[in-house]
């Protein structure tokens, strides 16, 4: 079977339907599947639930498909950098669960690995433990959270071989790896498709078992946060 | 003369210990890492998957793939590794990391943290706040004593939110130094010039001997 698609558009082809819950990778604008969010736009596929640590920014990343009203619910950590997202959340338009950042990514990772639900420490005694079964071991309460399984998971890497084998570069890996184990099907995006046996197997960040379709583009790679230091 | 922000955090460098890994929040505790004492090497974690991070890129080698978790531009350093976010956050939450140095908007006597959300206000969210004062071995707030309409931040209890509940061991503001001990908040010192009536009076919380 080919996993290799020619564009987003191709690769997202026969995955998506109203209401879906998608989980995406990315960190801030890092690492963010920026050609499939652009493609899911143009697909117009409506009611989304997204989890995703952040929402992007107003006219990049997850913020377009904020700014075209897909966006049902957002699961994510923070979302302090988008003005349309605070608008549309406080006037009731858009639906949030705020999820502590490693629980989200623990909840990824739980869900992909079969694991329906763990216990944590992080947040007892707040509203996010509110409502949630919350346990004692050892003398420490700890709530439990539940692992997420998405209908589709979309993604961004560096390289991928024509197998899936993904590897990620610096801090853009973030959530990409455990937001794709946790997908039905997972749609990888990358920057470069190298050949077979081109990858280090021993130096493979994730495995293409996970990985069902692929693409490869050019990516914007956009900076949130440009600060340097002068030279000496 | 109360302490300004960079005095707040070179008064919160001087808890870090030789070859402690250490998460900085946003703000205040990202300048923490301008004032790391000599003969001390920590290793500072980004939550969002890297440890050994490095300084500001210099200008035109900002690498949109390399970033905080604030989401500034920085560099990598010899030592650095990186890794997934749930990875990142199994070493906060299984205690690998020492210390957390963070922001507050209020922080109670009895070590209760509110860093998040105004509620019908500011929506941003916790990001790794909740599993950093939940996982790491000792919470450190660094913090301004009062608002901006002067009033303390140093509570009886948060009116806000809370980030975690009993979480924060060490309070650092403008105007001195504050543990959290039973029954209140115990004075450990004072910023340069401000006098122990002076945080009196700008602190809510109960003081004790």
């Amino acid at each position: 079977m080919k996993k290799v698609y020619p564009d987003a558009a191709a690769a997202l082809d026969g995955l998506l339907f109203d209401g879906m819950f998608i989980a995406a990778g990315g960190f801030g604008l890092g690492g963010i599947p920026e050609l499939l969010i652009a493609a899911l736009r143009e697909a117009g596929t409506r009611n989304l639930t997204v989890a995703s640590n952040n929402a992007g920014v107003d006219g990049f990343g997850l913020g377009v498909l904020l700014e075209s009203r897909q966006v049902k619910k957002m699961i994510s950590s923070y979302v302090g950098e988008n003005a349309e997202f605070m608008r549309q959340y406080l006037s009731g338009e858009l639906e949030l669960e705020f999820n502590p950042q490693g629980t989200l990514a623990e909840r990824m990772r739980a869900g992909g690995a079969g694991i329906p639900g763990f216990y944590t420490a992080t947040g007892v005694g707040t509203v996010i433990a509110e409502g949630k079964e919350v346990k004692s071991f050892n003398g420490r309460d700890y709530v439990l959270e539940t692992g997420i399984v998405a209908d589709l998971s979309i993604v961004k890497a560096w390289k991928a071989d024509p197998s899936g084998n993904l590897v990620f570069r610096k801090t853009a890996r973030n959530f990409n790896p455990p937001a794709a184990t946790c997908g039905k099907v997972c749609v990888a995006e990358v920057e470069e498709i190298v050949p077979l046996g081109a990858l280090d197997p021993d130096s493979i960040h994730l495995p293409g078992i996970y990985v069902h379709r692929i693409v490869q583009g050019a990516h914007e790679k956009r900076i949130e946060q440009r600060t340097v230091r002068p030279r000496a | 003369m109360p302490w300004d922000r960079n005095q707040i955090a070179a008064r919160a460098a001087q808890e870090l210990q030789d070859g402690w890994y250490v998460n900085l929040g946003i703000g205040i505790p990202t300048l923490v890492a301008n004032y790391i004492p000599e003969g001390i090497s920590v290793t500072l974690q980004s939550e969002n998957g890297m440890l050994g991070m490095g300084p500001f890129p210099y200008e035109g080698e900002e690498d949109p793939d390399l970033i905080n978790a604030g989401k500034q531009t920085i560099t990598e350093l010899p030592q650095t590794a990186y890794f997934d976010s749930a990875q990142s956050f199994a070493m906060i939450r299984g205690g690998k990391i020492a210390m957390a140095i963070l922001g507050a908007m209020e922080v109670a006597e009895n070590g209760d943290l509110a860093n998040w959300m105004i509620p019908g206000k500011l929506v941003k969210g916790m990001g790794g706040a909740m599993d950093l004062v939940a996982g790491v071995g000792r919470v450190v707030v660094v913090m301004d004593h009062t608002s901006k309409h002067g009033e303390s931040k140093v509570l009886k209890s948060c009116t806000l939110p809370l980030t975690g509940k009993g979480v924060v061991s060490r309070i650092i503001t403008n105007l001195g130094v504050l543990d959290v001990v039973p029954g209140g908040l115990k004075l450990v010192e004072l910023a340069d010039g401000v006098t122990e009536a002076e945080l009196r009076a700008a602190t809510e919380a109960t003081l004790v001997n």
